[in-house]
């Protein structure tokens, strides 16, 4: 396994990058459609990872996961949220807390911190992927800095899918993926979390007449 | 074939406990099957339990497991004579309360009598596992179901807004105590993982650990039984809680705290130093001087009750702390009769205090009134009820011949030896709380008194108690077979020590039995005869000569000139029931004398008052010094807190964002 096709190696790490700069181009994203398309750009990228890395070791179950990422993250969520956002009308701009440029500088730094956490974990590592661990943690990061700063709730729920993409790469680079019971039941829990946060958005329209989160901050209890 | 050791039978009887109260649930609203069934049954129980722990005290400790509960964790259960002896005195006190409870619930109770039959009879179960548990896990389980389905039962009628608020009180306090028992469970197995009480045992502690354990066991066990200064929530659930549930709370439920600190403190622990005894004897003087002032001072029937709870709490503490001490000093025969006196007082205070509440329950369903100061004259009316009380209310004040006196007297008998420990302090200072228990016991019959007396005898303070009527037949069986319990306590002392022996060896490897067991039955004498003794029987006897003596001779001296007129009057024009000395004006110079000790809020009619009027409020000071500034303090605590729940579901994010981030960073390889 230590002697791996080079060309194999060089794809997975180019749609790792590829992972990372679509995560960067969510965090600078200004549209809600245009997010949910990155979404699916990241989604179809993870799922051709996977494909080259079940194709290169040859382990089945890899192909389950690729197929389920790409029918998944690739296909239905993205469609689900669509819908989501032509049924609430939600088109336009998004309103982000930070301004766009210190948000950037900021991914820059988390990622230089997740690619030196990585780093001793990715040297105990023996998988041909594992290069692409440093590369995971941050694009969970980064998901994580984009719930942070979007004011609105669909941004923030594309984060959170995000931050799941981001896990699962750092599963299939570092252990080839997760046993297939524990990938089902997240894969699963993904769904029914989207299903469910989209009845949120229609509750939350109606309380509010908007889907600014800002407005929540009345819930609290006194 | 397996035979049937008495501890499978105390199972199947906490399950038959079980069963009962799931067939109250199936027909929560038919009140008749429920009376006439189903509590009856639980009394039936009760009765078998008793007579089993009676039977099995005496033998040797027998073990069972029970594979119910978490995987890998089951639930030990253990049946050795300490467990007896109490597991006897929650079958035989259930008896009179169940049947009690069959003629006293009724359908306006606010909780269903379905759902009432279901939580008794889960607190009844409850009760006798806490007793029978032998690892801290089962003995948790047991004890929080104990709060719990008491905490229901309590908030009976939760219509109230004050009932409410006595049974969170209640709650409140109950797992301040549980959380305490769990730590002192906690120090006592030592990090070695074995949560049962064999391996507690086994455990050898330093002095120091061993200390704390103590200590905490002191505090948990102490806020269940109430004492000083965790008391505070009896005087509030007793008289909000229905009469049969104070009569089990205070009559059973405070004595299995008291079993808890007694299985802590002498099975569990080997080390045993002198200052923890000092400590439970202090704390147990104060309890009982507090309590008992306090319940001479009440004009509500159960609230005078609940304090002479927490005073008879502070004496079995006081005896606990005294059989420490002697223990400590390896001075086991003197530790027995000190013991013998805690085992007699929580089985003489079990039936009188279970009495005297049920007595109330009665009053309170035929009068609709709990104030004493409108209570009175009641004997004409409701004399079973009425004569029934005095039994309970002789005993509590530890008057002879009835069980409150023996065990008492046992106390007090245990501080006269007191002179003889080696240390030259205690054995000065321990027989200046002597003098405090008997300030107690004479200031209880002061209580006692005022409870009767303004109760039952005299006139009627309202022209409404006309239409009281007596207790039904359930509950006047009840009541006579609590006022049996006592009778016998009271008269036959030497049998039922022979009997609870077997836990006193169990505890101390001694106990009265053969220097009792010399004498016949009739006599009690726990040292030698030469120094002490008491014949109860002898006592009845002139008692009951010299009462009829006097009535014969009254009867002859006085026959057929007996005449009836108004008392003279003192030349005051009004003169009715109204005039008769009041619950407040009786209790009038005991505030008087011990002022320091009450927090009194008075308002005194001037000369002038075209409606003058006198009110009295006394409060606790426990509330204003420790309670009131505990909760300002958690108060301003906890608005400290709220700051950093700001509501922003963005701030919440960058929390955990932060944390990751440092947890990475901390956690690098």
């Amino acid at each position: 396994m230590n002697n791996a096709v080079p060309l194999s190696a060089q794809l997975i790490n180019l749609f790792a990058s590829v992972i990372l700069l679509l995560a960067f181009a969510m965090l600078a994203q200004r549209r809600v459609l245009q997010l949910i398309n990155l979404f699916a750009l990241q989604g179809l990228a993870l799922g051709l990872s996977t494909v080259v890395a079940a194709v290169t070791t040859g382990q089945s179950h890899l192909y389950w996961s690729a197929g389920l990422t790409l029918v998944l993250k690739a296909l239905l969520l993205p469609w689900i949220l669509h819908r989501l956002v032509r049924r609430l009308h939600v088109k336009g701009e998004i309103e982000s807390l930070i301004n766009i440029p210190t948000t950037m500088l900021v991914g820059i730094g988390l990622v230089i911190i997740a690619f030196n956490v990585a780093l001793p974990i990715s040297q105990l590592s023996h998988t041909i992927t594992r290069g692409t661990l440093g590369i995971a943690l941050a694009v969970v990061m980064l998901a994580f800095l984009m719930m942070i700063t979007r004011t609105k709730a669909i941004p923030q729920v594309v984060g959170f899918l995000a931050m799941e993409n981001g896990l699962f790469l750092a599963a299939t680079s570092a252990t080839y993926g997760m046993p297939m019971v524990v990938e089902l039941g997240i894969a699963l829990d993904v769904l029914v979390g989207a299903i469910i946060l989209g009845v949120f958005f229609f509750q939350i329209r109606e309380q509010f007449d908007s889907l600014d989160i800002h407005h929540m901050e009345r819930l609290k209890d006194n | 074939m397996p035979t049937l050791l008495p501890i499978d039978t105390l199972l199947i009887a906490a399950s038959a406990w079980l069963a009962i109260g799931l067939l109250g649930l199936l027909a929560p609203r038919n009140s008749r099957f429920i009376a006439t069934t189903l509590f009856p049954l639980g009394a039936l129980v009760g009765m078998l339990v008793g007579f089993i722990a009676l039977f099995s005290l005496g033998g040797s400790p027998q073990t069972a497991v029970l594979a119910i509960g978490l995987p890998d964790l089951p639930f030990h259960l253990r049946l050795d004579n300490l467990s007896a002896v109490f597991a006897m005195l929650v079958g035989f006190v259930a008896v009179g309360i169940s049947i009690y409870a069959a003629g006293y619930f009724r359908q306006d109770e606010g909780t269903a009598p379905g759902l009432l039959c279901f939580e008794y009879h889960v607190f009844l179960a409850s009760m006798l596992l806490v007793l029978l548990a032998d690892d801290a896990y089962a003995f948790m389980v047991a004890w929080e179901s104990m709060a719990l389905s008491s905490f229901f039962l309590v908030t009976t009628n939760h219509q109230h807004a004050e009932i409410r608020r006595a049974g969170f009180l209640y709650l409140l306090i109950a797992h301040v105590g549980a959380i305490a028992i769990l730590l002192s469970f906690g120090v006592m197995t030592a990090n070695s993982g074995d949560f049962t009480f064999a391996g507690m045992r086994a455990q050898q502690l330093s002095p120091f650990w061993a200390s704390v354990a103590f200590l905490l066991a002191l505090a948990g066990f102490g806020a269940k039984a109430g004492l000083v200064p965790l008391h505070v929530w009896l005087p509030e659930a007793h008289p909000a809680a229905p009469s049969p549930v104070s009569a089990l709370m205070s009559g059973v439920m405070l004595k299995t705290a008291i079993y808890g600190l007694l299985r802590v403190s002498f099975d569990l622990l080997h080390t045993t130093l002198w200052w923890w005894g000092v400590v439970a004897l202090a704390v147990g003087l104060v309890t009982a001087l507090f309590g008992v002032l306090y319940a001479t001072v009440q004009s509500d029937m159960k609230r005078l009750l609940a304090y002479s709870s927490i005073e008879n709490i502070g004496l079995l503490a006081v005896g606990t702390g005294l059989a420490l001490i002697f223990h400590s000093y390896r001075m086991e025969s003197l530790a027995a009769l000190a013991l013998t006196a805690v085992f007699y007082h929580c089985l003489a205070h079990a039936g009188f205090k279970s009495l005297l509440f049920l007595c109330t329950g009665s009053v309170l369903h035929a009068t609709k009134e709990r104030s004493l100061g409108k209570l009175g004259g009641l004997i004409h009316r409701m004399p079973w009820v009425a004569w029934l009380a005095l039994v309970g209310v002789i005993a509590s004040a530890g008057l002879p011949p009835l069980s409150g006196f023996v065990s008492e007297w046992l106390l007090l008998q245990s501080f006269l030896f007191s002179p003889g420990l080696p240390h030259s302090w205690l054995n000065m200072v321990v027989p200046v709380a002597a003098a405090v228990v008997a300030l107690v016991a004479a200031l209880a019959g002061f209580a006692m008194v005022k409870f009767h007396g303004i109760i039952f005898l005299g006139q009627m303070r309202d022209p409404s108690l006309k239409d009281a009527h007596d207790a039904g037949s359930w509950e006047k069986a009840g009541l006579v077979w609590l006022a049996l319990l006592t009778l016998l306590l009271g008269i036959l002392p030497s049998a039922v020590i022979l009997r609870i022996d077997a836990a006193t060896r169990q505890l101390l490897g001694q106990g009265l039995a053969e220097r009792i067991g010399e004498q016949g039955w009739w006599m009690l004498a726990p040292i030698s005869p030469e120094r002490a003794s008491y014949e109860p029987m002898l006592f009845l006897a002139t008692i009951a000569a010299s009462v009829l003596l006097g009535r014969w001779l009254v009867r002859r001296l006085y026959h057929g000139r007996m005449r009836r007129t108004t008392a003279w009057d003192c030349g005051y024009y009004f003169q009715g029931p109204r005039a008769q000395d009041t619950a407040e004006g009786f209790s009038q110079p005991i505030r008087r004398i011990f002022e320091p000790m009450f927090r009194m809020e008075r308002h005194f009619p001037s000369a002038r008052d075209s409606k003058p009027y006198y009110t009295v409020k006394v409060e606790d000071h426990f509330w204003h010094w420790l309670y009131l500034p505990t909760a300002r303090l958690l108060g301003w605590v906890s608005d400290l807190i709220t700051h950093i729940q700001g509501g922003r579901i963005a701030v919440y994010l960058t929390y955990s964002f932060f944390t990751l981030i440092l947890l990475l960073l901390v956690a690098r390889p």
